[in-house]
């Protein structure tokens, strides 16, 4: 009888157990869709960094002010490697937001566009966009994104009043480049500033140095393409590689260049203790914004090449906002008025009340304050004199993905400029082949 | 009536009036539940393991995007072997893995040897040598990556009292890898130790009064006694730290992500920043070679080493 109660006591408790493990598997279901009662909810996936956040929810909430009936719910993902694979996991198994926001250029194809979103090239807002934007978002002719923000320039931000005190000029050689630093180094400052612990930093000398290469071989990027072309026996494509070598070798970076991270390196040049920090001037927004003073303080010119008369700033499109082709009905309505909000003036009004914009928007009406930073002042004049071109990732699949540790290599004397770019060109052969692309 | 086939009879008489209970039992001896209660249990195996593992061993062998595959032979295999980068990758992963076995079997023998004698304190320092086990890895990595900052973490800041400029353990290229190996040792060591002790506490008394009488000093005892008789906790700790040091990911990534440049990539970092590339057949093709790799090494030291054991 003892046995029989413990037993059938026993049964209870695995009963119990069995139906709320049942349970607990029916609950959590899909969080995003609540159309009844207070309108539509669409999500909004957005990357991690402060200004990706930052702009996400003023979007946002600029666009709720405007359409109380739709509410935006703004989701994060990790930027950078960890972020392009939950992109691509989450289009495959069509569980991604109802919108999201991208990269543009090389990275945008690698997610594989026409199978995965929807073409927005005739809808009304698309008009709006420039065109030297669209290219960046589109599969042949159809159009997939709208821009999300300002382009942005890759160079050299530097502090105005260390080159103000040594009475430097803004180099527009390499030479002079390196003159300026061997002066700064002689003044006690650390000339350039490489940050390695945030390994992305250590491209900016081979990628900011794109517009140079462009401006001497006009054809480069079509024929890198094609696997006709490569930094490692291309001396004007090697240059970048070659510099990076140059600024380690002569002893012009900052001796803890291995252990600094990104925001420090900033820090560091708003501080005055390092002069030139070769950066794309887009992530100055944190450091404004925490140290506003800052903001005059800092300034950005385009990484100088060999050839003076052609020196221009290398140029980042923005981040593309991108809808899934798994949306559908009140959501796809919602979403169309969504990026209709983005692509008109008050969508960048919204961003440029969180964020310093970094260039001149790329939506028609889109105007900038008075009162933007130096480093914005300085980008927009390079598009007034026509001084800029794309980077090689807008107008190239093709990009391997370590090229950050390979830089940072070089950067840290570990190998030389030539075995970098030969071991770059080995890497972007499996991107390159990963995409399908013909000749390699 | 009852007839000699249903009623149980002694066993007394021959096998041909066997009751069919005996007759069960002799017919299958280990088997007292029909067959279909293992339809569950091997569901969930063959869906769980076997399912992937032979789906991997084919996309091992195409390009694979997640939205397609194209079947490209050994390509990814010989690329594997031809990149720079992934042959650092594969000589790391087996410095890294003989280094923190060897030490924790040394370090794990000598603090269980302690940890087992009569010292004051002593359940407070199991709980001790034994906690860095429990804490997080991720933790424990990102703790010491900050404590190892050449200009302004602890351990640096430490050394400078003694006069003694601190190395950039991380951020040196030839030592990143040993600086990492030394935080799996602390962290693992725990484990080792509790192991050994287990081990060396099964061993009867009999045989230390028998030394003892035969007047062996500490060494012999050692030597003779403990060393030998403590081989299955020798031989668990060899294979498990083994095995664990050939797969570490976490700790590296933690520490370094294979940095500075790819000084201390280990295979399944490698593996990791392959699949973060979206090379998902080049990434599955390394966690075949992997898996190769550690059964090439783990099944023939296990054969070896048990044949050592002596029986207790």
């Amino acid at each position: 009888m003892t046995l029989g109660r413990r037993r059938s006591s026993w049964v209870m408790v695995t009963g119990v157990a069995v139906a709320s493990l049942a349970l607990t598997a029916c609950s959590a279901g899909s969080l995003g869709s609540s159309s009844g009662g207070s309108g539509t909810t669409i999500t909004f996936l957005v990357d991690n960094s402060d200004t990706g956040v930052a702009q996400g929810k003023a979007l946002a909430d600029g666009f709720h002010k405007k359409n109380s009936d739709i509410t935006v719910k703004v989701e994060t993902r990790p930027g950078g490697a960890d972020g392009d694979n939950l992109i691509k996991t989450r289009l495959s198994t069509q569980s991604m937001d109802d919108v999201f926001s991208y990269n543009s250029g090389s990275l945008f194809q690698q997610i594989d566009p026409k199978a995965n979103l929807l073409p927005l090239t005739d809808e009304p807002f698309v008009k709006d966009v420039d065109e030297s934007f669209k290219p960046q978002v589109s599969v042949g002719d159809e159009v997939y994104g709208v821009p999300q923000g300002t382009p942005f320039g890759g160079g050299v931000l530097y502090n105005l009043d260390v080159y103000k005190q040594l009475g430097l000029q803004v180099p527009k050689t390499w030479d002079d480049f390196i003159a300026n630093s061997e002066k700064i180094k002689a003044a006690g400052i650390a000339p350039i500033i490489q940050t390695y612990q945030d390994t992305w930093t250590s491209q900016l000398f081979v990628l900011g140095d794109f517009h140079n290469v462009s401006a001497a071989e006009p054809n480069w990027a079509d024929d890198y393409t094609k696997n006709k072309v490569h930094y490692a026996d291309d001396p004007v494509a090697l240059a970048g590689f070659e510099h990076l070598q140059q600024a380690h070798d002569q002893s012009l970076v900052n001796s803890d260049f291995a252990s600094l991270t990104n925001a420090q390196g900033l820090q560091m040049l708003a501080d005055g203790k390092g002069a030139q920090y070769p950066m794309l001037s887009a992530v100055t927004t944190g450091l404004f914004a925490s140290d506003p003073s800052a903001a005059t303080k800092i300034g950005f010119f385009a990484l100088p090449g060999a050839d003076a008369a052609s020196n221009g700033m290398t140029t980042w499109f923005p981040n593309g906002i991108y809808v899934p082709k798994t949306v559908t009905g009140d959501k796809l309505d919602a979403v169309k008025k969504f990026l209709a909000y983005v692509a008109s003036k008050d969508g960048c009004d919204a961003i440029t009340s969180v964020s310093a914009p970094n260039g001149p928007y790329l939506i028609k009406g889109c105007t900038l304050p008075s009162d933007v930073p130096q480093v914005t002042k300085d980008v927009v004049a390079y598009f007034d004199d026509d001084a800029q071109s794309p980077a090689l990732e807008f107008l190239s699949p093709v990009k391997g993905p370590n090229l950050e540790q390979i830089c940072v290599q070089v950067g840290s004397g570990i190998s030389d400029a030539k075995t970098g770019a030969e071991q770059y060109d080995q890497d972007v052969k499996k991107q390159a082949q990963q995409l399908g692309l013909p000749g390699w | 009536m009852a007839t000699s086939t249903t009623t149980v009879s002694p066993p007394a008489t021959a096998t041909d009036t066997a009751s069919p209970d005996r007759k069960r039992r002799t017919l299958n001896p280990g088997k007292h539940y029909p067959s279909w209660f293992y339809i569950p249990g091997g569901v969930i195996f063959i869906g769980i393991f076997l399912v992937p593992t032979f789906a991997s061993l084919y996309f091992s062998l195409t390009r694979w995007t997640i939205f397609k595959s194209q079947f490209i032979g050994f390509d990814n295999f010989v690329q594997f072997f031809q990149d720079p980068q992934l042959v650092k990758g594969f000589v790391n992963t087996f410095i890294y893995a003989f280094l923190t076995s060897g030490a924790k079997v040394v370090l794990g023998l000598g603090l269980g040897m302690l940890l087992t004698s009569r010292i004051i304190a002593r359940g407070y320092l199991r709980s001790v040598i034994f906690f860095p086990v429990l804490v997080s890895v991720i933790g424990v990595g990102i703790t010491f990556a900050a404590l190892m900052n050449p200009e302004i973490g602890v351990i640096n800041h430490v050394l400078g009292w003694f006069g003694i400029d601190g190395p950039g353990w991380l951020t040196n290229p030839s030592l990143a890898l040993y600086s990492i190996a030394l935080v799996d040792i602390w962290s693992g060591v725990g484990l080792a130790s509790v192991i050994y002790m287990a081990g060396i506490v099964s061993i009867p008394r009999e045989y230390y009064e028998a030394a003892r009488v035969d007047g062996a000093g500490p060494w012999q005892v050692f030597r003779s006694i403990i060393l030998p008789l403590s081989w299955p906790a020798t031989s668990t700790v060899i294979i498990l730290s083994l095995i664990g040091g050939l797969r570490k990911f976490d700790l590296i990534w933690a520490m370094t992500r294979g940095g500075p440049g790819f000084s201390s990539d280990v295979i399944a970092s490698v593996i990791y920043k392959e699949y973060q590339a979206g090379f998902y057949g080049l990434s599955t093709a390394g966690n075949v070679i992997l898996f190769v790799v550690v059964l090439a090494i783990v099944f023939p030291l296990n054969r070896w080493l048990v044949r050592r054991e002596v029986e207790l």
